[in-house]
């Protein structure tokens, strides 16, 4: 690799090699006649074609994104306006039933029970992962070398495993008759009426091992990424606030959590975004021997109705309208601050 | 210029048995994370008479290999693996190279939709994919690709890309624009300065999407399970789900093992690169 020359700087140019000027909106109706005979030289032209350069680079990931996406999500808006079924399956053209679906949706009291225990389940999960993930990522940055280590380890131990291995894991952890879990309680822990509990009947119960299951897949990715931005913070600033009397809750409050918020923020809004879609989890579980209607998700619930692709589209237009909602406040907040 | 009161205090007794106390902690909480995972692999080494005991066996003393030699033994584990591969390899040449560019795009050009476009792949990772599955299959029968490695990768690619970009974009923004100017001004064109200065120093970025592609794809289950509906045509999650299903309540060993082998490769793989990736996000995620 040849090494730069960071000894000259200074502004890029000369004969050699033009930059291409700064192509901002003034130059935008030179994009529309380009290459005008009157201006022969290179430096007219190179803006039209640096622009237009800038867009095939673009266009892979955006076809991709819009035929992998763009494409289904349109789909699905469209069919979740009308009566498409079995019949339709089978070619018969779609019938078009304005509100129908949502309507029928929305007057069942079964969806809103869904959609409650969703928003529940997101906010339980998210907010015992945000704390929990955050303590350990401050309590990384307190300890010893060692003990950091081993802590990372493990943390990293768990982020890493598949979701399906991790699944097939606490099935057999929280297994009826074998599982150590029960075990754990019954024997040195005394509690011998959970001897041979079964875990997934109760939907409470479900949820709770459906829950440990989520918080401890989800921690490590928030203490790796806080304790990063806990990395951040400059050791002069915490020695200054400690000088002005701050005690160890007050700096942790008013100087570390300012300054890793924009971290906090994505890493909130990420696992919003991630324990209202969760899926996997909650379906693995059901498998399991659970009843299913006491404990669909929205995510399970809009898997049962593949069958209706209307009545699936629709639910899962009001999923995504559930999600916006829960996250507008953090998306806007994130676009107002960032420089993007 | 250290405190000096500071390290008289954080020499005090209490604060040395703090200090012990704090780490103690820290390697409780280590314990009960890599429990699980420890009792994945104890399991699998564990015939089936010494599983279904009143008192579990905690360390795999004289275990065994057969639920390995099981595992290894089913055909369909190593299709499951083909499958995989394929579909893994496929969706990360396609996402990387996709993302690439794309993220040169917006971190090294200003052009009109750039804001648009940075908005766009924001908005995106919110549509929950667990919504669309449906209409996603649809398209895939329409085009007759349900049950193909081809199809499964389109869906991939498109759930890994905003992501991917997001990411590489924190990557290219952190190699200096004044590093490939100075390689301009010794007579590089735009294009050899950026192969010859810029793209070595994405290595790490590169490897580090790359993994994060590939543990995506690799351990994913929604999609696969929607569209890869003949049993000849499993990945490997489906596989294993497959393999808990049929061996639950009787063969808790065999079924450990097959999880056991499809962990191991992904956490040491992981293990590996994880620094990269976290630096990544954050990367992505702070700096713009």
């Amino acid at each position: 690799m040849p090494r730069p020359s960071t000894g000259r700087p200074g502004p890029p140019g000369g004969a050699a090699a033009p930059a291409p000027p700064p192509d901002d909106a003034p130059h935008a109706d030179s994009e529309l006649t380009p290459a005008a005979p009157s201006t022969p030289s290179a430096v007219r032209r190179r803006p039209w074609r640096s622009r237009a350069g800038v867009y095939l680079l673009l266009l892979p990931a955006a076809a991709a994104i819009a035929v992998g996406l763009g494409y289904p999500l349109v789909r699905q808006f469209v069919i979740s306006f009308q009566e498409y079924g079995l019949a339709q399956q089978f070619g018969r053209p779609a019938e078009w039933v304005g509100l129908r679906n949502y309507t029928e949706l929305l007057s069942d009291p079964y969806t809103w029970q869904v959609i409650a225990r969703s928003v529940a389940f997101c906010l339980v999960n998210a907010v015992l992962t945000m704390a929990l993930g955050m303590a350990i990522a401050v309590l990384m940055a307190k300890v010893g070398r060692a003990a950091r280590m081993t802590l990372q380890v493990g943390m990293l131990l768990a982020w890493g495993t598949p979701v399906l291995a991790t699944m097939t894991v606490w099935q057999w952890l929280f297994d009826t008759q074998y599982g150590v879990i029960n075990w754990l309680l019954a024997e040195p822990m005394g509690m011998s009426e959970m001897r041979y509990h079964s875990w997934l009947v109760e939907p409470m119960s479900f949820y709770f091992v459906a829950t440990v299951i989520v918080v401890w897949m989800s921690v490590p990715f928030v203490v790796f990424t806080v304790y990063a931005g806990l990395l951040q913070v400059p050791a002069e600033t915490m020695e200054a606030a400690q000088l002005d009397g701050a005690n160890a809750w007050k700096r942790f409050w008013l100087v570390t959590v300012p300054m890793v918020k924009p971290v906090l923020f994505v890493v909130a809004l990420l696992q919003i975004i991630w324990d209202l879609r969760v899926f996997t989890q909650i379906y693995v579980l059901q498998r399991a021997g659970a009843p299913t209607r006491d404990t669909h998700l929205l995510g399970t619930y809009i898997y049962s109705l593949a069958k209706e692709f209307s009545m699936a589209g629709a639910m899962a237009t009001i999923m995504l309208a559930l999600t916006l909602a829960l996250t507008a406040f953090y998306v806007r907040r994130m676009l107002r601050e960032e420089e993007l | 210029v250290s405190n000096p009161t500071r390290t008289a205090a954080a020499n005090a007794p209490q604060a040395v048995v703090g200090r012990w106390l704090l780490g103690a902690l820290a390697v409780a909480i280590c314990l009960v994370w890599v429990f699980p995972i420890y009792w994945m692999i104890n399991s699998a080494f564990l015939p089936t008479n010494r599983l279904r005991t009143p008192t579990p066996t905690f360390f795999p003393v004289d275990g065994t290999l057969s639920n390995f030699r099981r595992v290894f033994g089913d055909p369909t584990f190593f299709a499951s693996f083909r499958v995989s591969l394929a579909t893994t390899g496929l969706t990360l040449v396609a996402a990387i190279l996709f993302a690439f560019v794309a993220a040169l795009a917006v971190s090294r050009f200003r052009f009109r939709g750039r804001k648009s476009f940075v908005v766009a792949i924001l908005v995106v990772q919110m549509i929950p994919a667990e919504g669309l599955f449906i209409s996603q299959y649809q398209m895939l029968d329409g085009w007759r690709l349900v049950n193909t490695v081809v199809g499964l990768s389109i869906v991939y690619v498109a759930a890994i890309l905003p992501f991917t970009i997001w990411m590489l974009r924190g990557f290219v923004s952190g190699v200096p624009i004044e590093l490939e100017e100075a390689a301009m001004v010794d007579g590089l064109s735009r294009t050899g300065a950026f192969f010859r200065v810029t793209f070595p120093l994405l290595a790490p970025g590169l490897v580090a999407s790359g993994v994060y592609g590939f543990l995506q794809a690799w351990n994913e289950y929604t999609l696969a399970l929607v569209v890869m509906t003949d049993p000849a045509q499993r990945t490997l999650p489906l596989w294993l789900q497959g393999l808990v299903e049929a061996n639950r309540a009787t063969d808790w060993g065999v079924v450990m093992a097959g999880a056991t082998l499809i962990a191991i490769p992904v956490i040491l793989f992981f293990l590996f690169v994880q620094n990269k990736m976290t630096a990544g996000l954050v990367a992505g995620a702070v700096k713009g």
